[in-house]
């Protein structure tokens, strides 16, 4: 295996045990965003900071095989668009983002309307851009490091 | 002065020391850190606003009423504004970085000083 | 009206972010062009209906004027005017975009940046409150930002650099002055916040606000002394963008909420007034000095971009000064506004028509610099033809537009007694006219050089583009005092009675 494919195996076999738990608490926050602290931009920070922790340990091919640089900014672009669209759904209600659906009992997960879809929306998107981000600013130094190389 | 004056006026310094880096600093890396300080200062400056002595975080649960809510808690509305605040911050800085890699590659120096093509 | 109100934001929005989904479609690549063009038409409109009906105020999700944490969107007078201007100038920059974009990699991602930016400009006008105008004018700014980047060449990634660092600073200002004048009322709906502080000049924390507003928005808005970014970063730009940036932006970002903060949120002292003629006298003399002795075309655009924003600046600081010379009538601060907006709408007009110009020239030639230029009305008879217009308006000639606003300026000035600001405006007047009678002796007139031997006019629908903007230069000036009644009355008004706008929003809805 070439030495740009990652880190050692500590790093990865580490990575390996917690990806799945950042991953899953991410979720959380994004999903218990009506009820607790957090919310979309949150969460979608903290699954945005898996990935880009599964890009530093297994190297860049193996973190873009699960979302490349196209596929982000593919998912971006949808999650805008779902906001959006459920901020154009409260015309049904009479008015721009009024909170159509029914609000349900407070403290439950399944309660508050429109905004835990707002909050999904806003995780994916977050994640997906925040992600973008670093692939574009890392694959740009990546794409000169061979030249770089020479000169050394 | 009176006491409560004294958070204020460190987030002003703040603000200053973020200008003074964007004014005298040549280094466009220590100019960003200089734009990011600046905006430090006003999200300070922000949360400053909502404060107030031994409050909870604003956060309603199950076993609490509206009264001792809105009694107890500190104003949600500035901690709001700045999350805001934060992401704008975000993609203000994302793109400072993004050029300051583009202006190394087709200048070759971080200084400032010596990346002037234009006049003026 | 009402209703629809929120599509102002809601369409170009979600149009951006559609386009960069087209990215892979490279045998569809007139999709992209269809949607800008049909975006931006349908903005237009739909400004042309705003201006019909202005005076709605639209509360977001249902949320009353009694709460103190709804969104609102109040469509004024002021805001009417400023909806046609942008999008008229941005249908105008979409269409010649079409052809002269095509040299550029990616145009749905800067057909994307560029609907965001009208996103961003449409939302700031329209907005109600502190906060909303903060978000909306950094997606703005944001967008354009990457735009003037959008050739990442030296040069480009510089100016944008250099924008980028004063635009963010800019931005730290107003956050500042907002939360000031949060700590002063408790609320960010600016009606609110106007309702709350009553008599203006009583809160002396206020004070500390206007000055960062003046700061912030007069860094994005291109005010001497924070004008430095603005002759690197508007010629950088493409052709369409500095015709956008020049022609809208700085007046949106900057001068517009400039207006609404001053005039209907914290009221107009005396200092203010001082402080805008002050503004507007040096932006006006500093901005037209400089311009004089520029060879690059697009960069003595940029330079006469100050000098004008300093005629804005100056009618308002004329009609907030009126105000409090009770010896003077107060029609003539009427006045001095009307000079002022009229003069807001006609550079938008004629500097994004000189903008396209310089476009379509360096299309045609591939140059900006004048001195390698000469003789194009032969080679390219409509842009020489609709490029002249421009300057005559500019340059402020008789039947031209140009020509009307700035002697409103100058007789509301000789009528309110500031007898110095009028002559230094009649003075810079005459300095436009110099320096843009050398355009027309270096790019129009003379003999054509000989590298230029085989230009050629550029394609239709950038000739399109210039032709409507050059009629409009026209009409413009022809129809001042049906237009006076039609659009700018409603706008005076908005802007001078500050206690209407508070019951406009809280009442009305």
């Amino acid at each position: 295996m070439n030495q740009r494919s990652g880190m050692t195996l500590i790093v990865k076999t580490i990575t390996r045990m917690v990806a799945a738990f950042i991953a899953t608490y991410g979720i959380y926050i994004v999903l218990y965003g009506h009820l607790t602290p957090g919310g979309g931009f949150a969460g979608g920070v903290i699954l945005a900071c898996g990935f880009v922790l599964l890009f530093l340990a297994f190297g860049k091919d193996f973190a873009l095989e699960i979302l490349s640089q196209r596929g982000t900014s593919i998912w971006d672009c949808l999650a805008a668009f779902a906001f959006l669209a459920i901020a154009l759904l409260g015309y049904i209600g009479g008015t721009f983002f009024y909170n159509v659906i029914a609000k349900g009992e407070p403290f439950h997960l399944v309660s508050a309307g429109i905004i835990p879809l707002a909050n999904i929306a806003i995780g994916i998107k977050v994640a997906a851009c925040l992600f973008g981000v670093f692939i574009a600013l890392v694959l740009f130094r990546m794409a000169r490091s061979p030249e770089e190389m020479e000169e050394e | 002065m009176p006491k409560e004056m004294l958070p204020y006026l460190l987030t002003m310094v703040l603000l200053m020391i973020g200008v003074y880096g964007i004014v005298v600093k040549r280094n466009i890396i220590k100019i960003i850190v200089g734009v990011i300080i600046t905006e430090y200062a006003v999200n300070c400056f922000l949360i400053l606003q909502g404060y107030r002595d031994g409050g909870i975080a604003p956060i309603m649960t199950a076993d609490m009423n509206t009264a001792t809510f809105v009694d107890k808690s500190v104003d949600p509305v500035p901690q709001a504004l700045i999350l805001t605040a934060i992401v704008i911050g975000l993609g203000t800085v994302a793109l400072m970085v993004a050029l300051a890699i583009r202006l190394y590659e087709k200048y070759g120096t971080f200084d400032i000083s010596e990346i002037r093509r234009l006049q003026g | 009206m009402v209703r629809v109100l929120p599509l102002f934001v809601a369409v170009p929005l979600g149009a951006a972010f559609m386009l960069p989904l087209f990215e892979r479609l490279k045998k569809v690549r007139w999709l992209a062009d269809l949607v800008a063009v049909a975006v931006t038409i349908f903005l237009f409109i739909f400004a042309l209906q705003a201006m019909a009906s202005p005076g709605a105020v639209y509360w977001m999700g249902k949320w009353s004027p009694e709460s103190i944490i709804g969104i609102n969107l109040v469509l004024d007078g002021l805001s009417a005017l400023m909806l046609f201007t942008i999008n008229l100038v941005a249908f105008c920059a979409t269409l010649f975009s079409i052809e002269y974009m095509k040299r550029f990699t990616s145009k749905p991602l800067y057909y994307s940046l560029f609907l965001l930016m009208v996103a961003g400009m449409n939302g700031v006008v329209l907005s109600g409150d502190m906060f909303n105008i903060y978000v909306f004018l950094e997606i703005a700014a944001i967008a354009s930002y990457a735009l003037v980047a959008f050739g990442v060449e030296s040069e480009e990634l510089e100016a944008s650099f250099k924008y980028l660092i004063l635009g963010g600073l800019a931005s730290t200002f107003i956050l500042f002055g907002i939360g000031i004048l949060y700590n002063a009322t408790g609320t960010l709906n600016m009606a609110q916040i106007a309702q709350t502080l009553g008599v203006p000049g009583q809160n002396k924390a206020v004070l500390l606000a206007i000055c960062f507003f003046f700061m912030g928005f007069g860094l994005k808005g291109a005010m001497v002394p924070f004008h430095a970014w603005l002759p690197d970063a508007h010629p950088s730009a493409p052709a369409p963008i500095s015709a956008m940036l020049s022609g809208v932006l700085i007046k949106a970002l900057g001068v517009y909420a400039l207006i609404r903060v001053l005039f209907n949120v914290v009221g107009v002292t005396e200092l203010v007034a001082n402080a805008l003629l002050i503004g507007g006298i040096a932006s006006m003399t500093i901005g037209g000095l400089l311009a004089i002795g520029q060879w690059d075309f697009k960069r003595l655009l940029a330079y006469s971009s100050i000098s004008q924003i300093g005629y804005i600046l100056l009618g308002l600081g004329i009609a907030a000064g009126v105000l409090f010379r009770p010896e003077i009538p107060k029609a003539v601060a009427g006045l001095a506004l009307f000079g002022s907006l009229y003069h807001l709408l006609n550079h938008a007009v004629f500097k994004g028509l000189l903008f396209l110009s310089s476009g379509a020239v360096e299309y045609a030639t591939g140059t900006r610099n004048m001195r390698e230029m000469g003789g194009l009305r032969h080679q390219m008879p409509i842009t020489a033809g609709a490029c002249r217009v421009g300057v005559f308006s500019i340059a402020g000639i008789p039947p031209f537009n140009g020509f009307f606003s700035k002697l409103i300026i100058i007789l509301a000035a000789v009528l309110a007694r500031y007898y110095i600001s009028a002559a230094v405006t009649t003075i810079i007047s005459f300095v436009t006219l110099l320096y843009y009678i050398k355009v027309q002796r270096y790019i129009l007139d003379g003999d054509v050089p000989e590298a230029l031997e085989g230009v050629k006019e550029v394609p239709v629908l950038m000739q399109l583009s210039l032709i409507i903007l050059a009629v409009l230069c026209v009409a413009l000036g022809l129809f001042v005092p049906l237009l006076r009644e039609s659009i700018f009355q409603e706008a005076e008004r908005a802007i001078l009675s500050g206690l209407e706008y508070v019951q406009l929003v809280l009442a009305g809805g």
